[in-house]
């Protein structure tokens, strides 16, 4: 019996370039077909080959039986396409994978649900989808309806249903697909923390079972308590392969993708409303540190340097950076209206930092939002989810002291401290006092 | 790693023309069963008249044709009353367009899946044109009633009925696949299937008797699949004396290469249905 649960070799995916528009209308292939043949016919030669880019190239490694490893890279770095080959959503252009054993996917949680079903007809539906067999749903049914939490309603169409309650059972369903092999991608971005919570210690339990887990993760702080190993891809390519946490600290080391901190990011194209007097042109972030800017630490200092556009000479009454939580919770919110001052900007371009001194959230991904308007006037602009930012744990040092092993979002400093109370009912032992009188606190 | 365990998926780019995987589609047959559940108990919600609509499309095209066709242009039914004449072939036909045009839009229909789960393709369009036969047993049952209504008794050449809907199937599913596959590459395919099923309405000997042709042509004639299985049904139902012998088994090949392509040409585009969807 082999230990190899999955092995791929010089696995390749070539996409065509989205700007190279091939002709979704018919006429429009037909046209192009003629053209073409008629560039042949003038002697013009063959019409120029299409734009390609490879979003996977040379991918190897091996994943044993029972490993959980994890798949880490910025933005298009190819985590995506890489388990959607290996879930053979789509095929790979060269190479090959072997996969032993039954896979299941978890690439998105409630893929075809459908809001007319009712949750009892959607649990047998999204089962079957994700592999499930009728009896297996069957056996489990009140175990998924339990975990999701919503008997009271599971008789009634999933339209009805909060998006919370919604989210709950889609997970519940994942949850408790229980393949050989299990392959899933940032199902844990969605709801909110306790939700997120709730999917981490599922998949950790997962882990623990002995069954092959392949994540990926932007989350470095689930891919460190969930993965023995990683593999880190770059550009498509394998730019690392090992233990968790030598890869994680390679990826973070090389900026950790796309809106790394310490590099500045462009916001001309993000989402936005707001009247456009002034806008949001660019931003960079970072803790400053003895090494230069780092990534965004528990209880670290952060610092936000913003470009802004006005169109005129003005006062601002607000301007403010804020962080929220993956499901929209509002949980930092920096603004220059609170510290009671009013922002002078010039025609044309400022600069502007706003700095915290003590970051309280714990590791996790965080949703950045910046605003600006007058106070209690109409907004300039306002860009609600600019990028995401992660808050990684510090290994190492105080830091890791204090900061490690926590749960919760938020962080903040505490000590538990073991010493004789004063002595106010004589006879009493100091210990059973402090407990009794802990316990009515609590 | 041998490649003969059963539990071994060996992932990697396929080339050229491939047969379809049936024995894989048969291992997923409950999530076949599910998808046209879905598709059955999804069909009539939120209506006013729920199912009443499987029976109530046919049944208004018979009495317009009817009207039109049996009383005014005094078209011939083969002996028999004009509006069962009609009925018995539009039962079927409506189960071959409704599938024809569920199945061409399924798989655009249903890109949230394709882009996140995998499973045999083929299941999609194959899911949307079974799940009809709901519809058709109710269209059927008022053809029953109509048949006793009219005094027309059965004979046991009913058994027919059988091959001649697995006929009907096939077709339905073959073109299924054709415009399905295609239009997952160009949406004009869900502007081409309504003047599609209008022609091929015509094209079918539905409100008029195959029987108004002459011998060679008849035959000829079964090259529209749905020819065998309209008169096939009216044969097999009402007792017409025009066995579609010679246009049936015309209309069978036809099926079979009209599915066969279909069944071809979309697993040769399936593997980048993700990808283009």
């Amino acid at each position: 019996m082999s230990e190899i649960a999955i092995r791929v070799e010089g696995l390749g995916k070539r996409y065509r370039i989205p700007h190279a528009r091939r002709p979704t209308m018919l006429r429009e292939a037909l046209v192009e077909r003629l053209r073409a043949a008629g560039g042949v016919l003038a002697g013009r030669g063959r019409p120029p080959a299409e734009e390609t880019f490879w979003a996977l190239r040379d991918v190897g490694f091996e994943v044993r039986r029972g490993e959980a490893v994890g798949i880490v890279g910025g933005n298009g770095a190819g985590k995506s396409t890489l388990l959607k080959v290996l879930s053979r959503i789509t095929e790979p252009t060269e190479g090959d994978a072997w996969i032993r054993g039954r896979v299941g996917s978890l690439l998105e949680v409630g893929t075809g649900f459908h809001a007319e079903l009712t949750g009892r007809e959607n649990t047998y539906l999204n089962g079957a989808i994700l592999g499930m067999k009728r009896a297996e749903i069957d056996r489990k049914f009140d175990e998924i309806v339990a975990f999701a939490g919503v008997e009271r309603f599971i008789d009634t169409p999933v339209k009805h249903y909060s998006s919370g309650m919604y989210l709950r059972l889609a997970f519940a369903v994942a949850a408790h697909l229980e393949p050989e092999i299990l392959v899933v991608d940032e199902v844990l971005a969605v709801g909110d923390a306790a939700f997120q919570r709730k999917c981490l210690g599922r998949m950790e339990d997962v882990a623990r079972e002995g069954r092959t887990v392949l994540f990926v993760s932007h989350n470095m702080d689930a891919i460190q308590r969930l993965c023995s190993r990683c593999v880190l891809l770059d550009g498509g390519r394998v730019a690392a392969l090992g233990e968790s946490r030598a890869v994680v600290a390679q990826y973070l080391a090389r900026g950790g993708g796309e809106y790394a901190a310490g590099s500045w990011i462009d916001l001309a194209a993000v989402p936005r409303s707001g009247s456009g007097e002034v806008r949001f042109r660019a931003i960079r972030y970072g803790s400053p540190g003895p090494d230069g800017t780092g990534p965004a630490y528990p209880g670290g200092p952060l610092r936000f340097e913003l470009v802004l556009d006005s169109d005129a000479e003005r006062e601002v009454g607000s301007m403010a950076v804020s962080l929220r939580t993956p499901g929209g919770t509002l949980l930092i919110n920096a603004d220059v209206f609170a510290k009671g001052r009013t922002l002078r900007l010039r025609r044309g371009r400022n600069t502007v930092a706003v700095q915290v001194e003590d970051l309280p959230l714990n590791p996790g991904v965080y949703s950045l939002g910046l605003w600006t308007g007058d106070s209690f006037g109409p907004g300039y602009d306002a860009v609600p989810g600019a990028f995401e930012i992660e808050v990684v744990p510090m290994h190492g040092g105080e830091a890791d002291r204090v900061y490690m092993e926590r749960s919760g979002l938020v962080a903040c400093r505490f000590d538990v401290v073991q010493e004789p109370l004063p002595d106010a009912d004589g006879g009493r032992e100091p210990g059973l006092h402090a407990s009794a009188s802990s316990a009515g606190r609590a | 790693m041998s490649t003969h365990d059963a539990d071994l998926t060996w992932i990697r780019p396929s080339k050229g023309w491939a047969a379809p995987d049936l024995r894989e589609l048969w291992a997923y047959r409950e999530l076949l069963y599910f998808l046209v559940w879905r598709d059955v108990k999804v069909r009539y919600k939120q209506t006013a008249l729920g199912a009443a609509w499987a029976v109530l499309q046919p049944f208004a095209t018979m009495v317009v044709f009817s009207l039109f066709f049996g009383r005014l242009a005094g078209i011939p039914s083969d002996g028999v009353p004009y509006p069962v004449f009609a009925y018995a072939a539009l039962v079927p036909w409506t189960f071959f367009a409704g599938g024809l045009t569920l199945s061409s839009t399924s798989l655009v229909g249903s890109q949230n899946l394709l882009k996140k789960v995998y499973f045999p393709r083929m299941a999609i369009p194959l899911a949307a044109v079974l799940s009809g036969l709901v519809d058709f047993a109710l269209a059927f049952a008022v053809l029953l009633g109509m048949m006793l209504w009219y005094g027309i008794v059965p004979g046991p050449k009913v058994v027919w009925l059988i091959p001649l809907l697995a006929l009907a199937l096939c077709t339905s599913l073959g073109v299924g696949l054709w415009l399905s596959a295609l239009n997952v590459r160009y949406r004009d395919v869900a502007y081409v299937v309504p003047f599609l099923v209008q022609f091929w309405l015509f094209a079918t000997p539905i409100a008029y008797p195959s029987s108004l042709l002459e011998e060679p042509w008849r035959t000829v004639y079964g090259i529209n699949p749905m020819v065998g299985v309209v008169e096939g049904f009216r044969w097999a139902l009402l007792g017409t004396d025009t066995a579609p012998g010679g246009a049936l088994v015309v209309s069978t090949l036809a099926a079979l290469a009209l599915l066969a392509g279909g069944a071809f040409y979309f697993r040769r585009m399936e593997r980048t249905f993700a990808d283009v969807v």
